[in-house]
């Protein structure tokens, strides 16, 4: 049982929202009802590029409630070698079809949170969406706080501060302003969670800042999609049927699985979920931990390897499959 | 096709019986001679037609009468329905779930009209016609989940997700196995399975746990539980203890085939779309060792499993007092003929 | 000094200083005021500094003035009670802000009680800094008529408010600050194993 059930959706709406972002609009193929969702949640979407398939998280963001179409958001990563944004701004229009996951919720609110604080930095305002939707239906109390390079590159800016009102704040760095974290976390009320999304700089930067004011780990999260890190080649030994497979510099460990034909077991394929934690029976090269899910004790062990994020820099690696 | 609902009680005089038909579709959990403690984890998929499994919320002939005991049970004890604040978004996922799979499944016994959020509910066998407002706790009598709670055989629990934990942080619980809900409302997996001996050593519950928390929308699964329990009792919570905790030394050679049932929990685990929240079902089914050994296959292996149970279990699901009457007298049953693998009759 | 038996059981791992914390603030009992004062020992004078020490104990006035020495410079304040002293806990929680951290060191039912009081503020319990000291006696509820039973010692106990003999579990529930008591004699009335003080 790997994976999740996959849907056939249609594209019904692009839009360009800012400069490097398109909104993307799913109805189901058959116009069935889509699954209702919880605010954080995102989805899977399958792309063929010719020969090769890729499977992108992305979180969604319309209400969680519409169960007439989904919606994401895709920054063109410029020098994204892997090219799922780029197959989706570049490939995919009106009438497109494609196939997608049920909902994934792995950056969900804390429930017993007093006051929910969000920082997003670019992109990284994907899951804010669907989330501040629940927040504001339950009435919960939460602020937040959203980093743009510019009002030109940054989505939705005025969707949300017409929606959320002073809840809303943004900060432009074309004009020098920069999220004051500090003085923002430094004035919470106990029983305050922080939630954070966006560049790996501004998760560690918002994590350590919160430490140094005190705050509990228990109340800080935090939401970081990346595409598998390229690399060079290797080879992937399996223990149990023999075989070696290549997997190639741009491919993660278990997209070379599958390419041939092999049932591994996956869910985000982030790096978060810990659904393809597999075991490593040999190595000869240096394992790359890129994944946020296994611990210190278990990466130093050298047994453990989240094959959707992780590679190895030269050699070979034997896995238990 | 419509059930044909029984008359009977759980409590007093112990009406409750077994039709032959329901008899043949009881949920016999030992696939083998041999007990062995497993996670058995599978998909909750439709079985086959007439089986307890055909759909995910099971309805049968003691339907009415289970539910007239929930409510005795509730009437004397309020606390074993609760829900934490923070549930109640997770209350509605639950009616959802259920309603719409009761009137898809039993077209005949429920009916559910929506418009919009304007619902209309009719439970035939317990004759209640409600009209209410979807996410408007004031439109029904009860908070959701009793409101559904007190219409669908089972007990309920939810699970909230965080932190990487699922929380016990509601439920409607009547027919227990001898756990208090309002003792552990409120704790995570670890905590609530506590009291479980031998599987936390063997790493059952954290391999279970890390599951659960990547269950999906739409993929629900499903596992058996089992205990005994002395007279078909539901209500054996650890509060009314001292009123059933004195059946146990009632087992005689002549009353152990009424008196002795075999309790099998069908325990379904639903992920909740709008709460992110597992909604996790455990439906009772309860048989006289009576009416076990009617199966030829069950009578031959239920003393062999008997036998072969570690002595932890045996303490801890009670079975110390009667457990050596019961195989004594079910291995009458028992000719030393193989079995056939699986669970159900030959 | 609390042995891991079952997964509800709590672990008090023991107390240790948050450097970054901007408050701490420390509730104890005359026990736990030992583990305190070790605390204060292995960090620096600052920390100390920004503490606030509530000592939930009945004291003589000697016993006061000593522990103030010791636990000096934090602020102290004593609170006759336990539960005054959760009163109180609850009045500065009302008003905090992020950056304070929670300690509590002395019995079970004191470490139960401030558990069970922050959570009520949004304090996650992994996040409260814990450590015993002094007796081991337990806060059980009655699981049949849900009386709770203060300070136990012994196992079995009768129920001070329904008279039913319990079996002490280690099935705790933070939620209840308490441990769970069961009926001893259920199957057999009057069944009853010699009373053990196991607890003191």
């Amino acid at each position: 049982m790997s994976g999740s059930l996959l849907r056939r959706v249609r594209v019904a709406e692009v839009e360009q929202v800012a400069a490097r972002i398109k909104r993307f609009r799913f109805v189901d193929i058959d116009n069935a009802p889509l699954s209702e969702f919880s605010g954080g949640s995102h989805i899977s979407v399958v792309m063929h590029s010719g020969d090769r398939m890729m499977r992108n998280p992305y979180s969604l963001m319309g209400s969680p409630t519409d169960t007439s179409s989904y919606q994401i958001s895709v920054l063109h990563c410029g020098k994204d070698s892997r090219g799922g944004s780029q197959f989706m701004h570049e490939n995919v229009a009106v009438g497109t079809e494609l196939e997608i996951s049920e909902p994934l919720n792995l950056f969900p609110p804390a429930k017993l949170a007093k006051k929910h604080v969000l920082l997003a930095g670019g992109i990284g305002i994907t899951p804010f969406m669907s989330m501040m939707n629940d927040l504001d239906s339950l009435r919960s109390d939460f602020e937040l706080h959203y980093g743009v390079r510019s009002l030109e590159e940054g989505a939705y800016c005025k969707y949300l501060q017409s929606r959320y009102g002073s809840r809303v704040n943004i900060y432009r760095q074309d004009q020098g302003q920069m999220i004051p974290l500090q003085t923002i976390l430094g004035e919470q009320r106990l029983g305050s969670h922080m939630y954070v999304c966006g560049p790996k700089p501004m998760i560690d930067w918002a994590l350590q800042t919160a430490e140094l004011l005190g705050w509990p780990d228990e109340n800080v999260h935090y939401e970081q999609f990346s595409a598998p890190p390229s690399g060079t080649p290797f080879i992937v030994k399996l223990a149990k049927t023999g075989r070696e497979i290549m997997v190639k510099g741009h491919q993660s460990i278990l997209e070379a699985l599958e390419e041939n034909g092999v049932d591994a077991p996956f869910l985000c394929r982030g790096g978060a979920c810990g659904q393809c934690e597999t075991g490593v029976i040999a190595c000869d090269g240096y394992i790359e931990h890129n994944d946020h899910f296994l611990s210190e004790a278990e990466r130093v062990s050298g047994k453990k390897i989240m094959i959707c994020m992780s590679r190895i820099q030269t050699g070979s690696i034997t896995l238990d499959l | 096709m419509a059930l044909i609902f029984k008359d009977e009680t759980f409590r007093d005089d112990f009406t409750y019986t077994n039709s032959p038909a329901t008899i043949r579709r009881f949920p016999f959990p030992f696939i083998e001679d041999q007990y062995r403690y497993s996670v058995n984890i599978e998909p909750h998929t439709p079985g086959p037609k007439g089986s307890v499994l055909e759909f995910p919320f099971d309805i049968d002939e003691h339907y009415v009468s289970e539910m007239r005991d929930r409510a005795m049970v509730l009437q004397d004890d309020p606390g074993r329905c609760q829900a934490l604040p923070h549930m109640m978004t997770a209350q509605w996922d639950m009616l959802e779930l259920v309603m719409v799979a009761l009137a898809r499944d039993y077209p005949d016994h429920f009916t559910l009209h929506r418009d919009g959020a304007h619902w209309h509910w009719i439970n035939k066998p317990l004759k209640i016609d409600q009209k209410f407002v979807f996410g408007e706790v004031n439109s029904l009598p009860y908070e959701p989940m009793e409101y559904i709670g007190r219409q669908v055989q089972g007990d309920f629990s939810i699970q909230d997700q965080r932190d990487n934990q699922l929380w016990m942080d509601a439920g409607i619980i009547t027919s227990q196995a001898d756990w208090s809900l309002d003792f552990d409302v409120g704790m995570n997996f670890f905590e609530w399975h506590a009291p479980v001996p031998l599987a936390h050593e063997a790493g059952v519950f954290e391999r279970a746990l890390k599951f659960l928390l990547n269950l999906q929308i739409g993929k629900p699964v499903r596992r058996l539980n089992w205990t005994m329990t002395i007279n078909p009792r539901l209500d054996t919570s650890p509060e009314n203890y001292p009123k059933w905790g004195t059946d146990r030394t009632t087992v005689t050679p002549e009353n152990v085939g009424k008196k002795v049932h075999l309790r099998v929990e069908m325990q379904g685990l639903f992920r909740l779309p709008r709460s992110n929240a597992i909604l996790f079902s455990i439906r009772g089914y309860l048989m006289s060792l009576e009416q076990i050994v009617t199966v030829p296959k069950w009578g031959r292996r239920l003393p062999r499993v008997l036998k072969s149970l570690p002595q932890e279990l045996v303490d801890y699901k009670g079975l110390s007092r009667y457990r050596q009457t019961a195989i004594d007298w079910l291995e009458k049953y028992d000719d030393g003929a193989p079995t056939t693998p699986g669970n159900g009759p030959d | 000094m609390t042995p891991i038996t079952i997964k509800s059981r709590p672990v008090y791992p023991g107390l240790s200083p948050d450097l970054n914390a901007r408050i701490n603030l420390i509730v104890c009992d005359k026990g736990g005021a030992a583990a305190v004062s070790e605390l204060f020992a292995r960090a620096e004078p600052p920390f100390a500094k920004r503490s606030t020490v509530f000592v939930a104990d009945t004291l003589s006035t000697s016993e006061m003035e000593t522990l103030k020495k010791e636990l000096a410079p934090a602020a102290c304040e004593f609170l006759p009670t336990l539960s005054s002293g959760i009163g109180r806990l609850r009045e500065v929680l009302n008003d905090a802000p992020m950056g304070l951290r929670l300690y509590a060191a002395g019995t079970e039912p004191l470490i139960g009680s401030v558990v069970q009081a922050a959570a009520d503020y949004g304090i996650d319990h992994l996040s409260i800094r814990t450590e015993h000291r002094g007796s081991l006696m337990r806060r059980v509820q009655c699981v049949h008529c849900k009386g709770f039973i203060e300070n136990v010692t012994t196992n079995p106990v009768t129920c001070t408010h329904c008279g039913l003999t319990l079996f002490v579990r280690d099935h705790y529930s933070r939620r209840l600050a308490a441990f769970q008591g069961v009926c001893i004699d259920a199957e057999i009335p009057g069944d009853v194993p010699p009373t053990e003080a196991i607890y003191q």
